[in-house]
């Protein structure tokens, strides 16, 4: 049976057996307004639920007994005996629908037209048809026949009131329909009913003696499908799962003590002890297990509601409603998921005439697809829309002041795309009544973070967006490794460990410093590493550092995209445990999201990731280096950049993005090598140019040199530099200067003016040679470059000199159309293509048909690389595309693209 | 999952009840040679020393948490509290556990002496003079034969947010 349906008949029949009580009730206190209201209360609910789950005949009854009840509510009509056996024989009607509807699935044949005439005409005149005083105390069988006698006056009263009721009863479904150009099927049914009563008026009296005769044998099944099920109240099931939680702690503790005694005449019954409490952990764990459609049950309305609203057509697809999770689980993520589904319909999707211009059918789909994964349940939501606009974010944040230029530019499109979760961040263009008041990713963030859930999102612009959520099936168990720091136990959630790393100075994975901050290198990644010892402040002894660095275990944790490495001193095993919350007067400690008890008894504390992720100036937008450190406390709530601090060629401090490097060397002197003039250095099996900071740099004449080793792809650079103070997570803010090779600016860093280099003006420096661009004694070819962002025309500017050509930045196209009127040449032309004003499609088009500059080459510059991107730059004369971020390819670009002319 | 609908119901709970008769029930304990007295219906246990497990950067007065029967129990280290010095002998000390706001806390003190009925006609307001920590944390004092009785507010002793305030 449907389960919308077996749970209304569950409920039903517990209102009706109120009902018959209050009913009774009501005549003996014919005037207690609490009674009535209640009994009203419930009718009205009969009827209303009747409504939503299309059974139009119970509907019809329920709603001409509420009627006669309104009118006793308002003082229109006075409760009589004879009143209350009216409303109850429309009871005992009800009573028999529903069996019928628990037999059958389906309301029987026939129609109430009787009853309800009777119910109508008392409502209307006060007075009982049939004059049924003697029916009062009568069984309803004999009642049926007093009503034989009705005159023809009264059946037609009968008739022509039931057919006056029923515009009555389409009222509830009207909006709906009025809303809905496609007539609803639940406001259909309402209709044919009414026609057939006034054909039916004999045949009404055997209906209105029918349920009477199975009145007995509806009561009897009305129970069979409520026997089935009983209401539990929550609070006893959630005692229920502590109590067994505490059987489970009780079971390891035994488990605990006769480990290791192999012929303990325990073992058999703690077995059979341990199986059972299995078994019941599930089970009643089982009881607190709902299907995810019950979250899901509002989400095709609100939908449907909200593709009228918008004028888009969506379908709404849901696999895996029947995925079980945590009822508790489920409340909290309820919400949640509405939000994102409402945001995926809103924003995500296209309304028909963007659908159809971006080439995709005219109706989007909306996905919800939930299913199981080892402990947790994932779910997505993805759509296929318009994904999300990096551009918009990225003036958003710009706007918010969540972010500067230039830190974005140095961003990834999955560290941009992260914006939408931080507060106050929306992009939609306007407020709708549906979403767009900026008060919205970084809710659902937390709140699925609150229960130990993370977050995805994968977007692809134009093609859709994503949402992974992941969540643990139930909060009250869950799976942590157990660590040791500075002699204490902690526990770790395991949702947020990724793997476990053993460090020591003669294994592979070693951990290095930067100045005073530990890194390790991890599959050619660098980690930002923790130690729990300091961050918890059990740190007592000085020298301790440099022992944990002899053999450490690292716990690699998970916190969104963010990655960090957490160096505990012990690694145990994982257990279950059932987390409990801390004592209020230590809620306001975020690095632990509870405490437990162990096996062995003992109560320990569970680390939250995420305050520690925080706590160590982690900024929320993933991928970033937040490294402990000296992250002021001010600074931890704003967003931060971790810049390696270094020093090179005379005393004035240096910094570099830490993202940039991909490691930090240190060179042996003896090891360098010379070749064409240049210093190399063998290094991993290749030869890795080194570049001084500049000319007049003096490297040691012995012993080891420091180096930053950067990295692009197949080549290494190494950077020699003096002294590598520290890593330090600050604002930056990048003061720019005049072109200076190798500097992008200047910055406040840690407190003092600190120079900002530029890697690429130094991979550059290093391979310039492969692009064949070395001084070749002819004249340096003019490049006319257009890019809105200061940052850009500062890295691209030096950059392209150093390759040997003429460079001219402008920041807009009206710029250049100045210098185009102006009458000055280029030998080429790189324009961005987003641009304020007048963007680089158009300003292409404006030069295709220009005399002087028409035969110009223009390199488009962007971050979009779509085959779309490559069409339309083609055809508005663009001669060749370069994705932004790929230096090498905009100057092979633009050799080849000059000497084919 | 908090206990307040505990299946199995968590002992009697109530403030210093006034039962209308003429004299009060304290539970004593000492720190150092003072006399406390705390409400005999707030106390749920006393226990000797226990296993405690320390809380990193908690506030110096949280000694740690214990495990009481299964339920986690926060211990709190009533000199540090009361502003005095730690003790100097070894001796392991005893706790009383008292139940605030449905968690359980234990008190730290040096040593848990008798259940003393008091007759309320003793009862004395704190004087002006004393500690202003000390005056936070008292009810008032009770006038013994040889000794004073200090009245503990458990409430207020284990509100650590007005405190965490006057700590700055």
């Amino acid at each position: 049976m449907d389960d919308l349906l077996s749970e209304f008949l569950t409920e039903t029949s517990e209102s009706l057996s109120t009902l018959d009580v209050e009913l009774v009730k009501l005549e003996q206190n014919p005037n207690d307004p609490d009674i009535l209201s209640n009994i009203f209360r419930l009718v009205h609910t009969i009827k209303g639920t009747c409504g939503f789950l299309g059974l139009p005949r119970l509907e019809a009854v329920a709603h001409a007994g509420e009627n006669v009840l309104g009118k006793i509510r308002d003082g229109e009509l006075v409760v009589t005996p004879d009143a209350v056996t009216l409303v109850l024989e429309s009871i005992d009607t009800i009573k028999y629908l529903l069996g019928e509807l628990e037999q059958n699935e389906a309301e029987p044949d026939g129609n109430d037209a009787d009853l309800i005439g009777r119910l109508n005409h008392f409502a209307d005149t006060g007075q009982i048809p049939g004059g049924a005083p003697a029916a009062a105390a009568a069984p309803a069988a004999e009642e049926a026949d007093e009503e034989v006698p009705m005159t023809d006056d009264e059946k037609l009263q009968a008739a022509f009131d039931a057919a006056e009721y029923d515009p009555d009863f389409e009222v509830p479904d009207e909006p709906a329909a009025a809303a809905d150009p496609e007539p609803e099927a639940p406001a259909k049914p309402a209709a044919p009913p009414a026609a057939a009563k006034s054909q039916e008026v004999a045949p009404a009296k055997k209906a209105a003696e029918k349920p009477k005769a199975e009145a007995p044998r509806a009561e009897a099944k009305e129970s069979s499908v409520a026997a089935q099920t009983i209401r539990v109240n929550v609070e006893l099931l959630e005692n229920l799962m502590t109590l067994v939680s505490e059987l489970v702690l009780t079971r390891n503790q035994l488990l605990q003590m006769v480990r290791g005694k192999d012929d303990s005449e325990f073992t058999v019954p703690l077995q059979r002890l341990s199986h059972i409490t299995t078994d019941l952990q599930e089970g009643v764990m089982k009881t607190r297990m709902q299907p995810i459609g019950n979250a899901w049950a509002k989400l095709p309305r609100i939908v449907r509601d909200l593709a009228l609203e918008m004028n888009k057509k969506i379908d709404l697809q849901m696999i895996g409603a029947d995925t079980e999770l945590d009822r508790q689980v489920l409340e909290l993520i309820k919400d949640p998921l509405t939000h994102m589904v409402r945001n995926s319909a809103d924003h995500g999707l296209e309304d028909i005439p963007g659908r159809r211009d971006a080439g995709k059918p005219e109706t989007g789909t909306v996905t919800l697809n939930a299913y199981h994964e080892g402990g947790h349940i994932i779910i997505e939501i993805s759509d296929d829309g318009r994904g999300l606009n990096l551009e918009r974010i990225k003036a958003k944040a710009i706007a918010n002041g969540l972010a500067t230029e230039s830190e974005l530019e140095g961003m990834g499109e999955q560290q941009i795309q992260q914006f939408i979760f931080k507060a106050g961040f929306s992009t939609a263009e306007k407020v709708t009544s549906v979403s767009g008041r900026g008060v919205g990713m970084d809710v659902v963030r937390t709140n699925i973070e609150k229960i130990g859930g993370t977050v995805e999102l994968k977007s692809v612009e134009g093609r859709g967006s994503t949402f992974i959520i992941k969540i643990p099936l139930t909060l009250a168990i869950v799976s942590a490794l157990i660590v040791e720091s500075g002699g204490e136990r902690f526990a770790i959630p395991q949702i947020s460990v990724l793997e476990l790393v053993r460090a020591s100075n003669n294994s592979e994975h070693s951990i290095e410093r930067i100045h005073d901050t530990p890194v390790l290198r991890l599959r050619n990644r660098l980690l930002p590493l923790v130690t729990l010892k300091k961050i918890l402040g059990l740190d007592t002894t000085q020298e301790s550092d440099d022992a944990v660095d002899e053999e450490a275990f690292i716990v690699v944790a998970q916190v969104g995209t963010y990655s960090f490495g957490i160096i505990v001193d012990r690694v145990f095993d994982t257990e279950e445990i059932v987390v409990k919350p801390v004592a209020p007067i230590l809620r306001d400690l975020s690095l632990f999201s509870g405490n437990t008890i162990l096996g062995d008894g003992s109560v320990i504390m569970i680390l939250d990731p995420n305050g520690i992720a925080t706590r160590t100036g982690e900024i929320t937008v993933g991928g970033s280096q937040g490294v402990e450190g000296k992250a002021k406390a001010d600074a931890s709530d704003r967003e931060t950049t971790s810049m390696l601090v270094f020093r090179a060629g005379g005393s004035e401090v240096r910094a570099v993005p830490l993202a940039l490097v991909a490691r930090l060397e240190e060179i042996d002197v003896e090891n360098i090598e010379h070749s064409n003039g240049r210093p190399l250095v063998q290094y991993r099996g290749k030869l890795m140019p080194l570049v001084f900071i500049d000319g007049s740099y003096q490297m040691k004449s012995e012993g080891r040199q420091p180096t930053l080793v950067f990295q692009d792809r197949e080549r290494t650079m190494g950077l020699v530099v003096d002294e590598i103070v520290d890593i330090v997570d600050d604002v930056l803010n990048v003061e720019l200067t005049a072109d200076q090779d190798g500097l992008v600016g200047s910055a406040v860093i840690d407190g003092k003016a600190t120079d900002l280099i530029d890697a690429g003006y130094y991979l550059e420096l290093a391979f310039s040679d492969w692009f064949g661009t070395e001084d070749n004694g002819g004249e340096k070819k003019r490049v006319l470059l257009i890019d809105d962002s200061p940052f850009f025309r500062n890295l691209l500017t030096p950059m392209l000199s150093v390759a040997g050509f003429n460079v001219t930045a402008v920041e807009n196209a009206e710029q250049a159309m100045d210098l185009k009127n102006r009458g000055v040449l280029f030998d080429a032309i790189i324009s961005d293509i987003e641009m304020p004003g007048m963007n680089g499609f158009e300003f292409a088009e404006a030069l295709q048909d220009d005399a002087e500059w028409g035969e110009i080459p223009i390199i488009a510059l962007s971050s979009h690389t779509k085959e779309e991107d490559f069409e339309r730059g083609r055809q508005v004369g663009f001669s060749d595309y370069v994705a932004k971020f790929d230096r090498d390819a905009l100057v092979s670009t633009l050799i080849q693209t000059l000497s084919s002319m | 999952m908090s206990d307040k609908n505990a299946l199995v119901p968590s002992q009697e709970k109530g403030g210093a009840l006034e039962l209308g008769g003429d004299s009060q029930d304290f539970v004593t304990a000492n720190i150092g040679k003072q006399l406390f007295g705390i409400p005999v219906l707030t106390v749920q246990d006393v226990l000797g020393p226990q296993r405690i497990t320390r809380i990193p950067l908690s506030p110096p007065e949280v000694a740690g948490s214990l495990n009481l029967r299964g339920r986690i129990v926060t211990a709190i280290d009533v000199r540090k509290r009361l502003g005095l010095r730690d003790r100097e002998d070894d001796e392991p000390g005893m706790s009383i556990v008292v139940d605030e706001g449905g968690e359980l806390y234990s008190l730290m003190v040096d040593q848990v002496g008798e259940v003393l009925s008091v007759p309320k006609k003793a009862f004395e307001q704190n004087p002006a003079t004393l500690d202003p920590r000390w005056r936070e944390f008292s009810d008032g004092i009770f006038r013994l034969d040889k000794k004073l009785l200090v009245i503990l507010d458990v409430t207020r002793l284990l509100d650590f947010t007005s405190s965490i305030k006057q700590a700055g």
